[in-house]
């Protein structure tokens, strides 16, 4: 019976997925566990905070100097129908500090660090390096999996602030320097609509939650991995389309709780 | 990697991670704005105050003197009551004005206060008795049109007595 067959497919996926969530959260809960050798011995932290932030500083800077001058050059087009582009400094800073500044960070963060994340925890376990481990007594995920989580979800909102503040002087240079708009009014509105609290702070708050979401993505898909070459590449690629999906969403949910109503 | 290297360089992102975030506070943000100095409190009663919203500013001659800070409405009086903090460097008397005004034909909304005659301050928590409250665009052009209408009417009645 195909429709029968077709139906136990259905039902054998879903329960697979299930099952696979409820293993991350088990995964998460896990990493959240064994922390303490992340920060007592925060050298392995500051080790990987090298790899995933300082090796991701270059992408992150130009991507959001160049979102910002293209955020200048259309934002400049509209506004001169309407004769405003004095608020061209609101339009770059808000849009950046909001919305792209986390999210677009956030996926360069997983394409950038998260995915060598998936694919060296992936290679160690197919080299048995994490079966050797828990042989010698060493917990691998408080020894191999923490500290990548704590150094991902440290760097994400720094990376962030850096990918705005690049933004914002990505704009400045295409409209004020390019194009002329008047100095004094692109900084003056910018800091009369940009509050600290409500679109700063929402910011780093949606940076963190999407540096938890990446990065917990990232090495819960390294240690599942099926140990061979081919399920370590399918992981990596999985790490990628995963988190950027779930970085949308949680964007999506997020940004309906901040700024709704106002 | 040599450990050092390694510390500086993470040190570095650290310090410029920081750095970025004070930055958006400060240059990006309205952070400058708030005032960490002495504060007190006025109070005013509005008929009506439009658009306006928590943490607008509170200006007199233009200068940046504080911030509302709450907006309620009183079921005692049904109106408006707008609490406000100000820079404990201004001072204002008893016969200050308040009106809500509008930054440009439609910018944002603003307290505007100007001074009286009064040779008494007002004291932290006080009222500020004279207001004026927002002016309403559709009020305006109903007005607008009423006057035209009228206008337009009284010739024919002259016309009709004719």
């Amino acid at each position: 019976m195909p429709v029968k067959k077709s139906i136990a497919g259905l039902g054998h996926r879903v329960v697979d997925a299930v099952w696979r969530i409820g293993y991350a959260a088990r995964f998460f809960a896990l990493t959240l566990l064994y922390s303490g050798v992340s920060f007592r011995r925060f050298r392995l932290t500051v080790k990987e905070l090298y790899f995933t932030g300082v090796m991701s500083l270059i992408i992150i800077l130009v991507a959001g100097a160049f979102v910002g001058m293209v955020l200048g050059l259309q934002g400049y087009e509209t506004l001169k129908r309407y004769g405003s582009e004095s608020a061209l400094g609101t339009l770059v800073a808000l849009s950046l500090v909001r919305e792209l500044g986390p999210v677009l960070s956030a996926m360069l963060f997983a394409a950038r660090a998260g995915s060598a994340m998936t694919a060296e925890i992936g290679l160690m376990k197919a080299t048995e390096q994490l079966s050797a481990m828990e042989l010698m007594a060493v917990n691998p995920i408080g020894r191999v999996v923490a500290p990548r989580f704590w150094a991902g979800v440290i760097s994400m909102p720094l990376l962030s602030a850096m990918f705005s503040a690049m933004g914002v002087y990505g704009g400045y240079f295409v409209g004020v320097v390019v194009i002329g708009v008047d100095e004094g009014s692109f900084w003056s509105q910018m800091q009369s609509a940009v509050d600290f609290h409500h679109d700063v702070m929402n910011g780093v708050i949606k940076s963190f939650v999407f540096g938890v979401a990446v990065t917990i993505i990232a090495v819960f898909e390294g240690y599942d991995a099926p140990p061979t070459a081919e399920g370590v590449s399918g992981a990596t690629t999985r790490t990628v389309v995963q988190s950027s999906l779930v970085i949308l969403m949680l964007d999506f949910i997020l940004t309906a709780f901040m700024f709704r109503g106002d | 990697m040599e450990r050092t290297t390694l510390d500086l360089w993470v040190g570095a992102f650290v310090v410029a991670g920081m750095g970025a975030l004070v930055l958006l506070a400060f240059k990006v943000g309205n952070l400058s704005t708030y005032n960490v100095s002495d504060t007190y409190q006025l109070q005013a009663y509005f008929t009506n105050i439009g658009g306006l919203k928590p943490t607008a500013s509170v200006r007199s001659a233009g200068v940046l003197v504080g911030r509302v800070k709450d907006i309620s409405l009183d079921t005692e009086r049904y109106e408006a009551k707008v609490t406000m903090t100000i820079d404990k460097r201004y001072q204002f008397d008893q016969d200050t004005y308040a009106k809500v005004l509008t930054s440009g034909l439609l910018g944002e909304q603003y307290i505007g206060l100007s001074v009286g005659g009064d040779s008494e301050m007002l004291k932290p928590g006080d009222t500020i008795k004279h207001t004026q409250s927002a002016v309403i665009l559709e009020d305006l052009i109903g007005k607008v049109i009423n006057m035209i209408a009228e206008g337009s009417s009284k010739p024919q009645d002259a016309n009709s007595k004719n």
